[in-house]
């Protein structure tokens, strides 16, 4: 149950990044298309320095430096001219734009701004430019995200070539799991379009020669089949909701799904992050649907041996207690793993704010738990609670790591940040396979752990 | 080719400036190439551009006014609660990110290090203001921690929507009793981090140094160290050294510190400044006010730290500590040296380049020189002229708009504090030409035709690494995986890649040993798949600016 506790005014060691960053993440799979954050040059530096130390790559994001000078009279000619540079330097596709608390403050008019820069520049009219209104103080990263791909479906996608292609939604996930789900499509002879594409564009082969702009991402010509396609399917419960599930701002929300129903008159479906097996069950069943097609041999499989899995680990799992938070979306796919596999989650914390986090996960829950739900919540908050709930481990970002830290308990590193470990861009979480690879970690860290707290030594378990 | 040879036949850096400089459009050109400069240390008239703006959509290494005054020089102090007043961006990105270090003296003391507190604005607050929810969010801070002192950083709307921080910082410190100060340090207001260096030196000059003068501090020799940030530890080691020389640490701004040490920081014999960029601006306030001296120490560098404390021991010119000093450097320098023997043949003649900071990129070429590498080209990401010329031209620069936008505190001198004993040690000095108030800058100890440049550009860094291979670069975590990606093995100057200390011997010898074990490594010989008998031609990028 939502227990009573002190609410504070101030975020405390926060769980939600700015919505800046998630609006560049969702450009930087696009291809070709370089992010320009409209405000000061410390947005796209932080921005910057948060996404390279968790995929350790090139993430070249540009920024109109904003002076005090641009504070007064408008960030109009800062943003024409960060255009321009980026247009003859990058040679882009697209250029991305997310504003920022300060250029909302201020009251700048973007459209307004490209316009103008489209009447200035000819020379760079091929360059689509797509804008998202990513103020840090209107919900997190993650809306910025999906305002992001909202843009890119308002401002450069396309209905021109009529196809058979399904629409993937996947929202803030690793580029693993977008490979993933690339290869489903692939072995089941469905196309698709992810949107994004971030399978490549954040993690990278070596380059023999330096490339400005990163392989893959969303291509041009996908753009301009997705309102010819023949369906979308989107992950996540919350977000996919809109403005009924938001309890804090009032403006209008769109979200891919509303945006391609309403330009395109596509057919959607909304199926949970596909974490588990029953959530990946009902992924391939939405998928089956769309395409007709049959399930491969492959991922049935996969399936068995995920199932196997947890015949073979469960024991070890079963019962023991978690705490979990994130993103409401990411956390709510956890959470119905975790209960799924028997673990009894205690603490579900994310930092988003909508009115139907609690209700969704309480239908996820299998068992009778009654575990602590928190809205809007800090790590600070999530440690005080931590303390009555006694969890056996935590998952979650490295953020949290101090937390694991102080009650010396396992951190299962998933999702976005995790900056005090390698390979954060190689984590899978999703699809049969996905899991699979949770099911382990999450069964050997309590292995680890109990091997570790034992004065034997156990080497057999 | 021998790394001698190439280092003999590295392009002509004029031509090499031309051609980087001429895929410039004009306006461009003509900007980029006053902060590109071939250098020559014996021409005091060669100039660097430095402290302007970054031409938007150019991609820079900067960052913002907020970053330098929380980030840098509030960052590493513990018994401080610090409220970023903004949207939650901010806060969450400065979180515990710079690897500085502390070390509180008991389990029981203060340490708000590990804290991001953020009044985490929302709609609402921009637009009918934030400074209730400020007020009741260092209410919460207080009655939480009942902390030393409370500091409010303001980020980009707060100046915007008129939140007043610095009276309600008044108004909180009245009632609560405790210190509490604002900053108006929004990320708009400077060319870069710099400008928030100033911001808050100023700030802890004004409302917090010099405010206990209770305390005694009871030892014969005072100092504080300035300008030093304790990544990785460095401050630890250096901090040993001066115990060992008998000298009584009393504060360090920033590394390891606290702001009650702030508060008699004005009761030492000297004041050593390290980073000259992100702290002359205190060191000078002190000296105007209560007539502490102070002088540019380095120590990083075996040689330079040798160099530095005994400079130091020489200002108090007390034989016991001259001779224990003495006798710290002969130690350390003998372990240095036998490292030193062991690894400069597997290094010499290896080129490093350096983009990074507003001190750091000068005295990293120490290091590498110590080990037999040269330095090729070498740039700060925030410096201001003085930091590369020296400080002799500090007249001649030229204040914009910028530069105005920052308070110069008028400083008095406070006669009753005032020690004209160490004014009088220091003319003495003086004349046998120990130097104070002094700093000549990177590009006098770079040898002709190195080339330095500014605020240095994704473009220009490419065409370096093309043009001129170096054997690593060394810059911070955003560069990093640019450089990697194009086969040079890049060291983390900011972060240390988790690693360090570097000041001081011992951190010396961790880093010639961390350059043996970068360039010595098998990694980069596996790029190439043996199957592949050419290396892939793929076109370039033309590249333009406008």
């Amino acid at each position: 149950m939502k227990s009573p506790h002190k609410t504070y005014t101030a975020t405390r060691n926060a769980c939600k990044l700015c919505a800046p960053l998630g609006a560049s993440m969702a450009y930087k799979g696009i291809q070709g298309c370089v992010p320009i954050i409209h405000g000061s040059q410390g947005c796209a530096t932080y921005v910057r320095r948060y996404m390279i130390s968790h995929f350790r790559e090139p993430v070249d994001i540009a920024s109109s430096n904003f002076s005090e000078e641009s504070t007064i009279f408008g960030g109009g000619p800062n943003l024409k001219m960060a255009l321009t540079n980026v247009g003859n330097q990058y040679k882009p596709h697209h250029i991305g734009i997310s504003t920022t608390c300060l250029s909302e403050t201020i009251g700048d008019d973007v459209p307004q701004i490209i316009q103008e820069f489209r009447k200035e520049q000819p020379d760079l009219s091929h360059v689509g430019l797509a804008h998202a209104a990513t103020p840090s103080y209107c919900g997190s990263h993650i809306d910025g995200f999906h305002h992001a791909i909202v843009a890119v479906i308002k401002n450069l996608s396309d209905k021109t070539l009529k196809n058979d292609k399904i629409v993937l939604l996947p929202g803030m996930l690793s580029p693993a799991d977008y490979r993933y789900l690339k290869d489903v499509f692939d072995f089941m002879g469905q196309d698709v379009i992810l949107l994004p594409d971030l399978s490549e564009s954040l993690d990278n082969p070596h380059w023999h020669d330096y490339k400005r702009i990163p392989d893959g991402g969303t291509t041009p010509q996908e753009l301009f089949e997705i309102g010819g396609s023949k369906g979308f399917i989107q992950f996540g419960d919350v977000f996919n909701r809109g403005a009924s599930a938001n309890t804090v701002s009032k403006r209008k929300i769109e979200t891919p799904g509303s945006v391609l129903s309403d330009k395109y008159q596509l057919k959607g479906k909304t199926v949970g992050m596909p974490i588990g097996i029953n959530a990946t069950d009902r992924f391939f069943e939405a998928v089956l649907e769309m395409s007709g097609k049959q399930m491969p041999e492959r991922y049935e499989k996969e399936r068995g041996r995920l199932v196997d899995a947890y015949t073979d680990g469960h024991k070890y799992v079963f019962e023991k207690r978690a705490v979990v938070y994130g993103e409401e979306d990411f956390v709510i796919g956890l959470t119905e793993f975790l209960s799924e596999i028997g673990v009894e989650p205690v603490l579900i914390a994310t930092g988003g704010k909508s009115n139907v986090f609690e209700s969704i996960i309480k239908e996820k829950l299998q068992t009778g738990h009654q575990p602590k739900i928190m809205t809007g919540a800090d790590f600070e908050e999530i440690s005080e609670q931590c303390k009555d709930v006694n969890p056996d481990f935590i998952i979650g970002h490295s953020k949290g790591y101090y937390i694991s830290k102080q009650l010396n308990v396992p951190l299962i590193r998933v999702g976005f940040p995790i900056h005090d470990r390698i390979g954060g861009q190689r984590v899978k979480h999703i699809g049969y396979e996905g899991t699979h690879e949770l099911f382990d970690r999450i069964v050997n860290a309590l292995l680890e752990y109990k091997q570790s707290n034992n004065a034997i030594g156990y080497k057999y378990l | 080719m021998s790394d001698k040879e190439k280092l003999s036949t590295i392009i002509d850096p004029d031509e090499l400036k031309k051609e980087i400089m001429a895929k410039y459009p004009g306006k461009v050109q003509k900007k980029r190439s006053k902060g590109f400069v071939v250098n020559d240390p014996k021409d005091e008239s060669l100039e660097i551009q430095a402290n302007v703006r970054t031409i938007p959509g150019i991609i820079t290494q900067r960052g913002c006014t907020y970053a330098g005054c929380k980030g840098v020089i509030l960052g590493p102090t513990r018994d401080v609660v610090n409220i970023v007043h903004g949207p939650i961006g901010c806060s969450f990105y400065a979180w515990l990110t710079r690897r500085n270090q502390t070390r509180p003296l008991t389990e029981e003391d203060e340490n708000f290090m590990t804290y991001a507190f953020s009044t985490d604005m929302q709609d609402s607050n921009i637009v009918f203001g934030g400074e209730a929810k400020l007020k009741k969010a260092i209410k919460e801070a207080y009655e939480m921690f009942k902390p030393h002192s409370i500091a409010i950083f303001s980020t980009c709307p707060v100046g915007l929507i008129g939140d007043d921080v610095h009276a309600v910082a008044r108004e909180m410190k009245a009632e609560l009793g405790i210190n509490i100060f604002g900053f108006s340090c929004e990320g708009y207001r400077g060319v870069s981090q710099s400008a928030g260096h100033h911001i808050a030196n100023n700030k802890i000059f004004s409302n917090v140094v010099g405010i206990n003068d209770e305390k005694v501090v009871d030892s014969k020799f005072r100092m504080n160290m300035m300008g030093e940030y304790n990544i990785g530890g460095d401050a630890f080691l250096l901090e040993d050294y001066f115990k060992e020389m008998g000298i009584e640490l009393v504060a360090s701004f920033s590394g390891n510190s606290t702001i009650e040490s702030y508060e008699y920081a004005h009761k030492v014999d000297l004041n050593v400044v390290m980073c000259h960029r992100s702290i002359n601006y205190i060191a000078e306030m002190m000296e105007k006010k209560y007539g502490i001296p102070w002088f540019k120490v380095n120590f990083i560098g075996a040689h330079a730290s040798a160099k530095s404390l005994i400079k130091i021991a020489e200002y108090y010119g007390d034989d016991e500590m001259i001779k224990k000093t003495k006798e710290l450097v002969d130690r350390e320098m003998k372990r240095v040296e036998e490292v030193i023997a062991e690894v400069r043949p597997k290094l010499e003649g290896k080129t490093a380049m350096m983009f990074v900071g507003g001190s750091r990129a000068h005295h990293y070429q120490e290091l590498f020189a110590e080990v037999g590498m040269e330095t090729v080209a070498a740039g700060y990401e925030f410096a201001h002229r003085d930091d590369y010329e020296g400080r002799r031209v500090i007249p001649n620069i030229k204040i914009d708009a910028d530069t105005r936008n920052i308070e110069d505190l008028t400083v008095e001198k406070l006669d009753e504090q005032f020690r004209p004993d160490l004014q009088e040690r220091k003319a003495k000095l003086e004349k046998s030409e120990f130097a104070f108030e002094n700093y000549d800058g990177m590009m006098p100890e770079m040898r002709k035709g190195a080339l330095v440049i500014d605020d240095i550009s994704h473009h220009e860094s490419e065409e370096l690494i093309a043009k001129v291979k170096p054997d690593i670069f060394c810059a911070g975590i955003k560069e990093k995986y640019v450089i990697q990606k194009h086969g040079i093995p890049l060291k983390q100057l900011h972060s240390y890649d988790y690693g360090g200390p570097y000041a001081g011997f011992q951190g010396a010898i961790n880093f010639y040993r961390e350059i043996e074990r970068m360039l010595t490594t098998n990694v980069w010989k596996m790029v190439d798949a043996p199957w592949k008998e050419e290396p892939e031609i793929v076109g370039s990028v033309v590249t333009e600016y406008c």
